[in-house]
């Protein structure tokens, strides 16, 4: 029922995608001058359109052989690893190292590792979608297993011996009737050794690591905790000029009428127009502003809908077809009707999400430099290759011209996968003939880049007296498709997506739409026990047959002391959990409601979680609570507020994140399940706790809340959007 | 109108030619190429632009840089002792209190102030000073445990020196 192979794992949703035109000639002549003698080991991906993170089916096309990643051993003995995937904070540049150091046997401050850089490193989709873990994390250990036969081999023929004698450990191998040794270093000298490993099925079984999934220290730390490390926003080029951007007054505006001749005349400034685009270089950000604001520009922009109208205007504006990404739309079993109509219970609710931004604390920021027909851009997005082929297309030139390198950046949770600054910077350097940097404001940010979607969830149940759930009916308005499927076990099921127009741009965000799914389905899920006047442990197990997903929610109830009495007046206990990108969720939370000023504290989460075999136990509990924690605030406050094309709360002071007084105790517990492939964890520990949350409010007050964000101005009994009353019969069908 | 200052950043003055009103941030960043300090919001709520001011926490993004005068500023790059971490940037490694760490140097500054006027603040008192530091990966407990032990760190060293003074 549920997703259950990283091959099925839904492609990123909304987001601006380029197909590659870019295919991997290997020329391992090439490679040797580019990288230095040595040995290179290529990971060859079979089938490319299987499970795998390059290339796309979606032209139709047969695609070549291509390369997921490469490693090369230089005559120094260092190891670098070149792949696409990039750092965004969920540590991946550790613990992609630390796949390759274990299977190399060498220390993880031996591997260098190139990411995200057009010019070097493999193809790559994109950093999203929790796939890094199950797949490439995997693809690094066969290279790496790979290169260590290599080297076992090199010695083997050196010292005339039988393989079966030679070890590899600390960087060298050994054999273990003579004792003697010889460093990876001396063995790669002078050596153009390739070897290629094909990989047809990513998935290794987990058993046959070599060793386990431990706590490492970031590889970087030194840099972050010092200040020398270089984000996005950080790169400086000699003559170097700043950027920026006239924005127009609205989203859809257009130009009627422009004067620059003033900030023109301002020494050291380059005012570019091109169609609606209306920018300035100039040497410092103080000197661009101050041209920018001499900039007469006058706009016509056209009535747009508001927060206040949102979901009225969701439900009015269908668009016909398909979810846009060729995702799943619809899934159905049995007979809805049929059950529907002999049940003896029937309910319906509505959910509704609010649009919300991702508030990267880094915003968008590129620095691009020409030289002659050639571009190079350091951009922060989570995308390089995808920016590679927006830029390609922006300035009609072939993506072999360029480069697009992403230092390790100030984050982003799906919201940088698009390359807006770069195109900017890149578009005000070719007018300018010098490099040029451009750092978004946090005002752009928040209203240039693009937006987790709003959407509304339909439900609708039928239940035997006995608790059992007969029947299952979910429509999801512009959410999207994530987490649509229920993993409870229903015969009769209708679940179908809805795609809308969207008054705002919308884009991936962690999780996707799995958090709104969640929502619906564990606040109804509640609803219903309470219909039933079953405890909602027990109804959620009793329709539940999923080992693994039964597994986490007795593993949080335990930790958690479900079932105890409540200690005082305002407390309240609530559950949620579910199964996305391959891992397994259950959050139980606590809550306080002051019931005199209505402020409602979420006081304790208890998560337990289980994506397979364990990567690195401290980095995924540092995930988690992560996702908990930002999961605080699309839950309980986060709401993009707009009107007419303008975006109304775009500011840090204006638009509430979770800040250290919201943070409650956080316990989690880990199943570490050897016997399972790992998943990722980015995304997949937030979707339990905005219904687990709704559910404890519900517990502590009797009012239901079913619009996310649930509280943005604590709860108040004349606000609160439902009566004590949480579930109706459904009238007709 | 360009006018010059003279600044004096991590032990070193510095005479740079700034226009008015333009911020602390704006001249240690793309002045003085101390990078380590960040744009986050520019309007004082996030602190990821955080510096010490003779040993106070200012925020830099809404400092206009005419009003610190030559008080000594130290950012994130001064605060090691050559290759010795200062006990906080060592706490913040020790209790992986980050995931993308763009927030980090605001935090260590803000911490590093804290501790300058509490030497053992309870984890309340961390809390409620820390709350103008956003950290949107979510790392705020390793956060709190990495100002609580370096700050044991700062205590048991016996240094009765204030950092960053």
């Amino acid at each position: 029922m549920s997703v259950k192979s990283p091959n099925e794992l839904e492609p990123e949703r909304y987001e601006l995608t380029a197909l590659p035109a870019y295919r991997f000639e290997v020329d391992r002549r090439g490679f040797f001058k580019f990288l230095g003698a040595g040995i290179l080991v290529l990971c060859v991906l079979k089938d490319a359109s299987v499970g795998q993170e390059s290339g796309r089916g979606d032209r139709g096309e047969s695609l070549p052989k291509e390369i997921g990643a490469w490693m090369h051993i230089g005559e120094d003995g260092a190891v670098t690893v070149y792949t696409g995937k990039v750092e965004v904070g969920q540590n991946i540049r550790t613990s992609l190292a630390q796949a390759v150091a274990e299977e190399l046997h060498v220390s993880t401050s031996k591997v260098h590792m190139v990411m995200g850089d057009t010019k070097l490193t493999p193809f790559d989709m994109g950093t999203f979608g929790s796939r890094t873990t199950p797949i490439m994390n995997l693809q690094l250990r066969k290279v790496a297993s790979a290169a260590r036969n290599v080297l076992i081999g090199l010695a083997a023929t050196q010292w005339k011996v039988d393989q079966q004698r030679l070890l590899a450990a600390d960087g060298k191998i050994t054999d273990s009737m003579t004792k003697r040794s010889v460093e990876y270093a001396v063995l790669a000298k002078g050596q153009q050794l390739t070897e290629t490993v094909p990989i047809d099925n990513p998935l290794i079984p987990a058993p046959q690591w070599t060793v386990a999934g431990q706590s490492l220290p970031r590889v970087d730390g030194q840099d972050v905790v010092t200040g020398k490390h270089r984000y996005p926003s950080d790169q400086r080029l000699p003559d170097m000029l700043h950027g920026k951007v006239l924005r127009p007054v609205a989203f859809g505006a257009s130009l009627v009428s422009l004067d620059t001749k003033e900030a023109e005349q301002i020494p050291g400034v380059t005012v570019v127009r091109d169609g609606n685009f209306v920018a300035v270089a100039a040497p410092t950000v103080e000197i661009a502003s101050r041209a920018v604001a001499a900039i007469k520009a006058e706009w016509k922009s056209e009535p747009q809908p508001s927060n206040k109208d949102l979901f009225e205007y969701l439900k009015k504006n269908p668009v016909e077809g398909n979810d846009p990404t060729g995702g799943s739309s619809s899934y159905n079993s049995g007979s809805v009707e049929r059950a529907l109509a002999s049940a003896d219970r029937r309910l319906q609710q509505t959910y509704t999400v609010a649009y919300i931004a991702h508030v990267p604390l880094e915003p968008r920021a590129a620095t691009a430099q020409w030289i002659g027909d050639d571009l190079t851009v350091w951009a922060g997005t989570q995308r390089p290759f995808g920016v590679r082929g927006e830029l390609a297309e922006a300035f009609r030139i072939p993506e072999a011209h360029v480069r697009v390198l992403m230092p390790d950046t100030g984050s982003a949770y799906g919201g940088k996968h698009t390359g807006e600054a770069a195109i900017e910077a890149a578009r005000l350097a070719r007018a300018a003939k010098r490099p040029v940097k451009l750092v978004w404001t946090r005002e752009e940010e928040f209203t240039w880049a693009y937006f987790r979607p709003a959407g509304i969830m339909n439900v609708t149940a039928a239940v035997r007296k006995d608790g059992t759930i007969t029947a299952w009916e979910f429509h999801n308005y512009n959410s999207g498709t994530a987490g649509i499927r229920t993993f409870y076990d229903i015969p009769n099921q209708r679940i179908q997506f809805h795609p809308t127009r969207s008054p705002l741009r919308q884009g991936s965000y962690r999780a996707l739409a799995a958090t709104a799914n969640h929502f619906a389905r564990e606040s109804f899920m509640d609803e219903l026990a309470q219909a039933e006047n079953i405890d909602p442990l027990e109804f959620r197990l009793k329709n539940l047959k999923d080992e693994r997903l039964r597994a986490v929610f007795e593993a949080a109830a335990k930790q958690f002391g479900w079932g105890r009495a409540k200690a005082a007046a305002g407390q309240g206990f609530g559950m949620g959990g579910g199964y996305e990108k391959l891992g397994n969720v259950a959050t139980f939370v606590e809550v306080a409601v002051d019931q005199k000023s209505g402020n409602v504290k979420v006081v304790r989460v208890v998560t337990a979680f289980e994506c397979g075999a364990i990567v690195n136990p401290d980095n995924l509990r540092n995930q988690i609570e992560g996702s908990n924690i930002m999961g605080l605030g699309g839950a309980l406050f986060e709401a993009i507020e707009f009107e007419n094309g303008r975006i109304l709360n775009g500011r840090m002071s204006r638009y509430r994140v979770p800040r250290f007084t919201d943070v409650p105790v956080l316990e989690t517990v880990l199943l570490d399940r050897k016997d399972i492939p790992s998943a990722g964890a980015g995304e997949c520990p937030m979707v339990g706790l905005a219904p687990a949350i709704g559910n404890a409010i519900f517990d502590a007050t009797g009012m239901r809340l079913r619009s996310m964000p649930m509280v943005p101005n604590g709860l108040k009994p004349g606000d609160a959007p439902s009566s004590s009353k949480p579930v109706t019969n459904v009238p007709s069908v | 109108m360009a006018k010059t200052t003279r600044l004096n950043v991590n032990g070193s003055i510095h005479t740079i030619e700034a226009a008015e009103r333009v911020s602390l941030l704006s001249v240690l960043r793309d002045e003085l190429d101390l990078t380590g300090t960040k744009y986050g919001c520019g309007e004082g709520s996030c602190g990821a632009c955080t510096v010490l001011v003779d040993g106070q926490w200012r925020r830099s993004c809404i400092t206009p840089v005419e009003t610190v005068g030559e008080k000594k500023i130290i950012t994130i790059e001064g605060l090691a002792q050559g290759d010795r971490l200062h006990p906080l940037q060592q706490a913040f490694l020790d209790e992986a209190a980050m995931q993308c760490a763009y927030c980090t140097s605001g935090m260590i500054m803000t911490a590093v102030a804290l501790l300058n006027t509490k030497s053992n603040p309870s984890q309340g008192e961390i809390v409620e000073f820390m709350e103008g530091n956003i950290c949107r990966c979510g790392t705020h407990p390793r956060i709190v445990a990495a100002i609580t032990k370096g700050a044991k760190i700062l205590r048991d060293s016996g240094s009765a020196k204030e950092s960053g003074q």
